[in-house]
């Protein structure tokens, strides 16, 4: 059945929220998907034990209250047609028209692989943060936060606030990296000001600049883990480890739909102009996947995404100069937390690289790009269809991410015969996800 | 009222347990184990990236394979099963 919104919007985190208020406020049908069962995307995903902040609630309030909003919870983006997207709500297919498509998917943690880091008790940092807001029981387990970026220390203070051991924060960026970021976000108060809240929440936490896990050891789980600070290889003995790399666009829809992407980097991105507005007349994209820059940025992305959208120019031209200056957050990010080439490195000839089909990094040597690797060793052709090993290729110089073909996330049969969306049955890749999810 | 007071009850391969309202199913299997599934090759798997990217927490839930056990919220009466058998491999 179909249903049509003059805009519809995919993600509801801080950009996906801010462009369905403002295509709203202009008398737009809306249509809001997300994938979780409530408001906030990742940065502002419900806590079994506390508010949200009042930012938070004041833009969950502002959706909630328009009735012009359709808000479609626990629902996955499968694929795409002309105008329409196919979705799964808990198991139902659903098809989605829309005038105009606002991307507002964010991001997720740069993975990396290292000897050991298929042990249970390895996260991402960001990963530990979300499992313990929906109730992870972590109270009293010594817990290592490891990896890069500020999110280190926001992942840390969730964690201790629900009652973890934090025992240690290992920054790979060096001290003097640290304090050059530091000393530049004056020019975002509101960063600072949480920057300061965030040290005085971790009073007591050891925080190492220039150090990072070498390994991860333990039998059926995680019991300590190999740190390199500075010239020594330190081991630490802990319940958990929480590493994450810093974040990377999630741009698969926007590569289905056909959207032009910035691959000058080594994690492709959504290419926009001052609207928004994607290679696709009617497809505009808002936040981090154009590119990792925060959540202020992205509420202003999604503000001006929704008032394009909704055909006012004048009220999203208006947000121009903020927009801008919240951009160079962007480049602080990326030139400050740059990764120390020895992390790349860790992987050892055993190391599993692809976790869903357990090929190690030995198996991929002879190959050139990650189709190639695909189609021999099964890499990428898991449940995740590459969203791991595949960025975490690309961030090891090893190669390219491939491109990704629907449906783009693991589908039931019954939703792929969608009759406009029927799939070509001579696609390997197709074939491959319809056996393992049908 | 603290929300922690208000729980659900499910099973985990058997195990009956509570969980707060609003848990993930992945937080409920931790509070029995940290086996969620065992990858090809026999290793155990469990929760990577906590937000339904990396399908490592994918468990049986009310005899529907593969759901993501992150993204999923606890119901009462659910039955969740881990999978102890390696898909293929």
């Amino acid at each position: 059945m179909a249903e049509h919104y003059d805009v519809l919007v995919v993600g509801a985190g801080p950009a996906g929220l801010a462009a369905a208020d403002a295509a709203a406020s202009h008398g737009a049908r809306v249509g809001l998907i997300d994938a979780q069962a409530t408001l906030g995307g990742q940065v502002w995903r419900h806590d079994v034990r506390s508010d949200a902040p009042r930012v938070a609630h004041s833009a969950f309030r502002a959706v909630e209250s328009r009735t012009n909003i359709v808000h479609f919870t626990r629902t996955q983006v499968v694929a795409a047609a002309p105008d329409r997207l196919l979705v799964e709500q808990e198991g139902e297919a659903r098809s989605l028209g829309y005038a105009s498509l606002i991307l507002a998917c964010g991001a997720r943690e740069l993975l990396l692989p290292f000897p050991g880091w298929t042990l249970p008790g390895v996260f991402g940092a960001g990963g530990a943060q979300a499992l313990v807001k929906q109730g992870w029981p972590i109270a009293g387990k010594r817990i290592v936060i490891a990896g890069s970026g500020p999110l280190l220390l926001a992942a840390a203070a969730t964690l201790r606030k629900h009652g973890a051991s934090v025992v240690a924060i290992y920054e790979q960026a060096s001290a003097k990296q640290l304090a050059a970021f530091a000393a530049a976000l004056w020019r975002w108060p509101q960063k600072a000001t949480q920057a300061i809240a965030l040290r005085a929440a971790l009073a007591g936490v050891p925080y190492r600049a220039g150090a990072f896990v070498r390994a991860a050891h333990g039998d059926a789980q995680l019991r300590s883990i190999e740190v390199q600070v500075g010239k020594n290889i330190q081991t630490v003995e802990c319940d958990y480890l929480a590493i994450g790399y810093g974040l990377v666009p999630n741009v698969e829809l926007a590569q289905l739909l056909g959207c032009a992407l910035d691959a000058d980097g080594r994690h492709p991105r959504i290419v926009v102009d001052e609207e928004q507005r994607t290679s696709i007349a009617n497809i505009y994209a808002a936040g981090e996947v154009c590119g990792i820059g925060g959540r202020d940025t992205a509420r202003i992305e999604g503000a001006i995404a929704g008032h394009a959208a909704a055909g006012v120019r004048q009220a999203a031209i208006k947000l121009h100069s903020a927009r801008r200056k919240a951009r160079r957050f962007s480049v602080l990010l990326e030139t400050r937390f740059a990764l120390d080439p020895r992390i790349r490195e860790l992987v050892t000839d055993d190391t599993i690289v692809c976790r869903c089909e357990n090929v190690a990094w030995s198996a991929l040597r002879d190959f050139a790009d990650a189709r190639a690797a695909k189609l021999q060793t099964r890499c990428g052709m898991g449940a995740c269809q590459g969203r791991i090993c595949g960025t975490a290729l690309a961030e090891l110089g090893r190669f390219a991410r491939g491109g990704l073909r629907p449906p783009i996330f693991p589908a039931r049969l019954a939703t792929l015969a969608d009759a406009d969306f029927a799939a070509n049955p001579t696609d390997p890749f197709i074939d491959s996800n319809q056996e393992n999810f049908a | 009222m603290n929300a922690m007071t208000k729980l659900v009850r499910l099973h985990v391969d058997g195990v009956a347990i509570e969980a707060p309202v609003g848990a993930s199913v992945a937080a409920a299997i931790a509070q029995v184990m940290l086996r969620f599934g065992l990858r090809p090759g026999g290793d155990a798997r469990a929760p990577l990236c906590g937000m339904g990217v990396c399908f490592e927490c994918r468990v049986r839930i009310d005899s529907v394979e593969h759901q993501r056990a992150c993204m999923t919220i606890v119901r009462e009466n659910m039955r969740v099963e881990t999978t102890a058998e390696p898909a293929h491999g």
